[in-house]
């Protein structure tokens, strides 16, 4: 019985893990949103500025990342 | 739990399509028996193999087609490690560049319907970023010896805030290789599943499974986009660690 609660636990904590991809969302958002507003001001410079985005844009999903690892180590390992 | 179902209720199975089998039947793995994941990794090298070196062999001034796509993806892998990495990163071009086409592949291939995505798998992205973690660690070191250790001191901040900067800069070091796989690994495995759950909702609709295929047929679109884009923020990030070995003062 104590092991379906553990069980149980872990799937919750596994869901509520997936909020994390909220905080993601807003991050990416951010980083694209204020790159195209910026890129709409001043077009010659936004070439130049697409790998910087990128590298924002990966910055950001780490830390969704982070929140997916924490789901698949509930499901999996604990 | 889901097997347990009746035959004709809803079936959705996102993650069988990842499964690890032996090619030539048998049930037990060992390190050597070729599996589904080596042979599209082996065919993502053939495809490598046939685009810059079979592709390129005429040599022309004027290129063919698949030569002037071979050059193509010369020159945007070359100006990308110039650009992150600046002029001496580009001794460690050709590492970035065999990294970058062979992801580029393999997630492409993972795309064509019932084959494998081998970048789907953690053991395959993990393997590429501690590698990519230990070259870039250890190169630091041989260029700078000690003086390395700087990457961790940052002297634009103020003094106080140093230790602090210095204790999240050594765990974000760490993570590194962490995030740098299951980036890539993540983004593939998720979206063909939801490719697949998508395509189980279309097998019980009947007439109604035009909405879940035109769906299907979008989220394919994005996933090609996807394909390519984790293998430049693979490659991107990097010539942003070699470019870190390089320079590792702030």
């Amino acid at each position: 019985m104590e092991g379906d609660i553990v069980q149980m636990g872990a799937y919750i904590g596994a869901g509520l893990a997936c909020t994390g991809m909220g905080g993601a969302a807003v991050g990416i958002g951010h980083v694209v949103g204020n790159y195209i507003s910026g890129a709409l001001r001043n077009p010659s410079a936004a070439a130049s500025q697409t790998a910087t985005m990128f590298i924002g844009i990966a910055f950001a999903e780490a830390l969704g990342i982070f929140s997916f690892l924490v789901a698949l180590l509930l499901m999996f390992a604990v | 739990m889901a097997s347990e179902e009746a035959p004709s209720g809803l079936q959705i199975h996102p993650m069988d399509q990842f499964v690890v089998k032996p090619l030539f039947g048998g049930d037990t793995i060992y390190w050597y028996t070729p599996t589904n994941v080596t042979l599209w990794m082996a065919l993502a090298v053939l495809c490598v193999v046939l685009l810059l070196v079979i592709g390129t062999r005429g040599r022309a001034i004027v290129p063919s087609r698949i030569q002037s796509v071979a050059e193509l993806a010369y020159g945007f892998v070359y100006k990308m490690v110039e650009d992150v990495s600046g002029k001496d990163g580009l001794k460690y071009f050709p590492y970035i560049m065999t990294l970058f086409i062979f992801i580029v592949f393999a997630n492409f291939l993972g795309l064509i319907p019932t084959s494998f995505a081998t970048t789907s798998h953690i053991a395959v992205t993990a393997t590429m970023a501690m590698a990519v973690f230990l070259a870039i660690t250890i190169l630091g070191i041989v260029k700078h010896g000690v003086g390395f250790l700087s990457i961790f001191w940052i002297s634009a901040a103020p003094l106080a805030l140093r230790p602090v900067l210095a204790l999240i800069e050594v765990i974000s070091y760490f993570v590194r290789p962490v995030s740098h796989s299951i980036r890539l690994a993540g983004n593939m495995m998720a979206g063909h599943a939801v490719i697949k759950v998508f395509a189980g909702f279309a097998g019980v609709l009947g007439v109604g499974a035009v909405a879940p295929v035109a769906a299907i047929a979008s989220i394919y679109a994005l996933e090609t986009l996807v394909a390519f884009i984790q293998a430049y923020v693979f490659a991107i990030l990097t010539c942003v660690y070699l470019r870190d070995a390089l320079h590792p003062h702030h």
